[in-house]
C-alpha cells in the first residue's frame, strides 16, 4: 500500500498572500466560539479585507471541547484546511489548557488570549504553560457585568482586537452598533459594547 | 438578506445557494426537511413562509419521496428544484435516472458528504460519484461564490433545448457549505434576465394536450434508443454549458470553463482535483513554481458529461499526472476520477503517466503539506524517466 509520508513538521500556510492571518479558537460548546469566529470575519469583509471562518464540526454538546478557525487577509483567501500554526490563538475556557494542547502547532511568537481572572504569569504557572505571547482578560466576569451572561465571545473580541490590532476598536463598536441593532433590543447592544469596549481596555499583557 | 449588494457579503455555503434559489424563485421545490438534509432547504423554507418567493414548496416524508415529487412537479410543467446530501442523495437513487430518462430539467443542489458507514457526516464525493451514471449533468463548484454561481447557471443549462436534462451541482461539505466566506450576488433582475421564463415541454398539467410520461416501454420498445438519445444530449451539453458560462462572465466578469487549468501550459507535473481542494492545490503550485519547479493543475468542474477531449488536450505535454480523488471506486483501478483521466489520456503520443492518490474520505482534513507530498512523488517519477506503480496512493492517512 502506498501511503504518502506525512511530515512531522508542516510549513507555515499560506495561500491568502503575505497579509493572511490565522487564528484558532479553542471553547466549549455554549461559549460562542462559532459565533466570534464569524464576527471576526464580518469585521474583516467590513474592513475590505477577505476572510473565512469555519468550526471543526463535531457533536454538538453544551460543554465539550470545540475548535473554530477564522482567517483573514488582504487577498483572496484560497486554502481550505483547517489551521495547523495559528498565528493567533484564543481560548475561552481555561480549563482547556489542562485537557487539549492548545498550543500545538502555533509559532514561538504566537499571541496566545486567554479567557482567565488570572494574569498571564499566574496563568503559566498554574497551567505550566510555556510559549507564546500570552494575554489574559476576565471575559466571563466582563460578561457577567455588562450582558448579565455567562457568554464570553464579545468580550473576547475585544480583547483580541487589542491584542491583535487587526482592526480599530471603533470598527468594532460601529458594527456591533449596526449588527446587534438589527436583531436586539438597545438594552442589549450597549451592553456588548460595553463588553468589548471594557475587554479592550482591561486585557493584561506579560 | 437584503435584495441587492454592490460588494461582498460574508455567507455560507448553503446561505449562497439559498439566495440563488430565492433570486430563480422556481415553481415547486420538493425537499425533504430532515438530516441529513442541509440548511439549503431550512433556509428557502423561511424564504417560502416569509413571502419572499412564489415558490410552492412541498414537503416529504424521505429524499426518494423528494426526487419523486420533484419528477412529478416537473414533468406536470413547473420549474422545479431540490436539494440533498450523503445518505439522502443515496435514498434518491433510482429516482435519479428516472428524472434523467424522462428529460426532466430538475436542478439540484447536493452537499458533498460521506456515505456511511461508519456512520460520517463529513465531506467527501461519494455520494455524487455514486450518481456519475445516472443521466444527470454534474458541475462541481470549488468556494462560495461558484455554489452561487453553478446554481443560477444549472437553470439555465437544465432547461436548454439542446439538454433538456436535469443538473446537479455540488460543493463541499461543511468545508464550504458550514463555513463563512465572501459571496458577490446579483441583482434580483439581472438573474430574472438571466435564467428568463420558464417554459414547460409537453406538461401533463396542459389538458388540452394530454401526454403519458413514464409508460411500460417494453421489450419490443424503444428503451435502447431513449438511452442513445440521453447521451447525446449529454454531448450536446458541452457546447451549452460553455454558452451559459460565457453569457453569465459577459453580465458578473466571472469566466468559467468545463475545466479550469491553473500554471499548466509549461507544467512537466499537474494534479488534476475537484472541489475546494483545487484552493489548496493552487497555492501548493504557486509555492513550487518559485521554488522553480514545474507544477500546474486542473480544477474539474464539470463531470458529467466528461470533456475527455480537453483533458487530453490540457494534459497531454505533462510527464505524470496526479489524480486526486474524494471517493473510491472499491476494487477498480483507482478513484472515479482516476479513471477518467487515465481513460481520456489513453490515445495521447507520447503518454503521460497518471497517478492516483485518495484523500480526504470521510472529511479527513488535506493539508498544503500533503499536496505538496503527492506533488513529490510526482517530481520524483519525472525526474526518474520510469513508470512508477499505478497503485492508490493514500494522503495524510493514518499510519497506525
Amino acid at each position: 500500500m502506498n501511503v504518502v509520508p506525512n511530515p512531522d513538521r508542516m510549513p507555515p500556510a499560506s495561500g491568502g498572500g503575505e497579509n493572511l492571518t490565522e487564528i484558532r479558537w479553542h471553547a466549549r460548546g455554549g461559549q460562542g466560539a462559532v459565533t466570534a469566529a464569524k464576527m471576526v470575519a464580518e469585521l474583516a469583509l467590513g474592513q475590505g479585507k477577505y476572510f473565512q471562518a469555519f468550526p471543526e464540526y463535531g457533536p454538538e454538546r453544551s460543554g465539550a471541547p470545540i475548535v473554530a478557525f477564522t482567517r483573514v487577509s488582504d487577498e483572496p483567501i484560497q486554502i481550505y484546511c483547517g489551521i495547523e500554526h495559528p498565528a493567533i490563538v484564543v481560548v475561552l475556557d481555561a480549563s482547556l489548557i489542562a485537557a487539549t494542547d492548545v498550543l500545538k502547532g502555533a509559532p514561538d511568537d504566537a499571541i496566545v488570549l486567554v479567557n482567565s481572572e488570572m494574569s498571564p504569569a499566574q496563568l503559566r504557572e498554574h497551567y505550566g504553560l510555556a510559549g507564546g505571547r500570552l494575554f489574559t482578560i476576565a471575559a466571563t466576569r466582563i460578561a457577567m457585568e455588562t450582558i448579565k451572561r455567562p457568554i464570553p465571545n464579545t468580550p473576547m473580541v475585544g480583547a483580541l482586537t487589542r491584542v491583535t490590532g487587526l482592526f480599530p476598536i471603533e470598527k468594532v463598536v460601529e458594527f456591533l452598533r449596526y449588527e446587534f441593532g438589527k436583531k436586539f433590543p438597545p438594552k442589549v447592544v450597549e451592553g456588548n459594547i460595553s463588553a468589548i469596549t471594557r475587554s479592550y481596555e482591561e486585557v493584561q499583557s506579560e | 438578506m437584503a435584495e441587492t449588494h454592490a460588494g461582498p457579503i460574508a455567507v455560507t455555503g448553503n446561505e449562497a445557494v439559498a439566495e440563488a434559489m430565492r433570486q430563480i424563485n422556481p415553481d415547486v421545490v420538493c425537499a425533504y426537511p430532515i438530516t441529513p438534509q442541509t440548511e439549503v432547504v431550512q433556509l428557502y423554507a423561511q424564504m417560502v413562509a416569509d413571502g419572499a418567493v412564489d415558490t410552492e414548496f412541498v414537503t416529504v416524508e424521505s429524499e426518494h419521496s423528494a426526487m419523486s415529487a420533484a419528477i412529478g412537479a416537473a414533468a406536470g410543467g413547473a420549474r422545479t428544484m431540490t436539494a440533498t446530501s450523503s445518505q439522502g442523495f443515496a435514498l434518491m437513487w433510482e429516482l435519479l435516472y428516472v428524472a434523467a430518462s424522462y428529460r426532466l430539467p430538475i436542478v439540484m443542489t447536493t452537499v458533498n458528504r460521506a456515505l456511511s458507514g461508519p456512520i460520517n457526516i463529513h465531506c467527501d464525493h461519494s455520494d455524487t460519484m455514486g450518481g456519475r451514471d445516472s443521466g444527470w449533468l454534474q458541475i462541481y463548484g470549488e468556494n462560495h461564490q461558484q455554489a452561487y454561481d453553478n446554481c443560477l447557471q444549472s437553470v439555465r443549462i437544465a432547461e436548454h433545448m439542446d439538454v433538456r436534462t436535469p443538473v446537479m451541482h455540488m460543493y463541499d461539505g461543511y468545508v464550504i457549505s458550514g463555513a463563512i466566506g465572501p459571496l458577490v450576488i446579483l441583482q434580483d433582475e439581472k438573474v430574472r434576465d438571466f435564467i428568463g421564463p420558464f417554459k414547460a415541454i409537453n406538461p401533463m398539467l396542459d389538458v388540452e394536450h394530454p401526454v403519458t410520461v413514464g409508460p411500460f416501454d417494453g421489450l419490443h420498445g424503444w428503451y435502447f434508443e431513449h438511452k442513445v438519445a440521453q447521451n447525446r444530449a449529454m454531448d450536446r451539453s458541452f457546447k451549452v454549458i460553455q454558452d451559459v458560462a460565457d453569457e453569465f462572465a459577459e453580465i458578473t466578469g466571472r469566466h468559467y470553463g468545463l475545466l479550469e487549468p491553473y500554471r499548466l501550459d509549461d507544467a512537466e507535473i499537474a494534479i488534476v482535483v475537484i472541489g475546494s481542494t483545487a484552493g489548496t492545490t493552487r497555492m501548493v503550485v504557486d509555492k513550487l513554481r518559485a521554488r522553480g519547479v514545474k507544477a500546474g493543475m486542473v480544477r474539474v468542474r464539470v463531470f458529467r458529461p466528461f470533456p475527455h477531449e480537453a483533458y487530453a488536450k490540457a494534459l497531454e505535454h505533462v510527464k505524470v499526472v496526479g489524480v486526486m480523488d474524494r471517493a473510491d471506486s472499491f476494487g477498480a483501478q483507482g478513484g472515479p476520477l482516476f479513471l477518467e483521466i487515465r481513460a481520456a489520456l489513453y490515445d495521447s503520443d507520447p503518454r503521460p503517466q497518471v497517478l492516483p492518490f485518495v484523500y480526504g474520505l470521510g472529511g479527513r482534513d488535506i493539508f498544503p503539506d500533503n499536496i505538496e507530498q503527492a506533488f513529490a512523488v510526482l517530481e520524483e517519477t519525472a525526474r526518474s524517466g520510469k513508470r512508477a506503480t499505478s497503485e492508490r496512493r493514500y494522503l495524510n492517512l493514518r499510519k497506525d
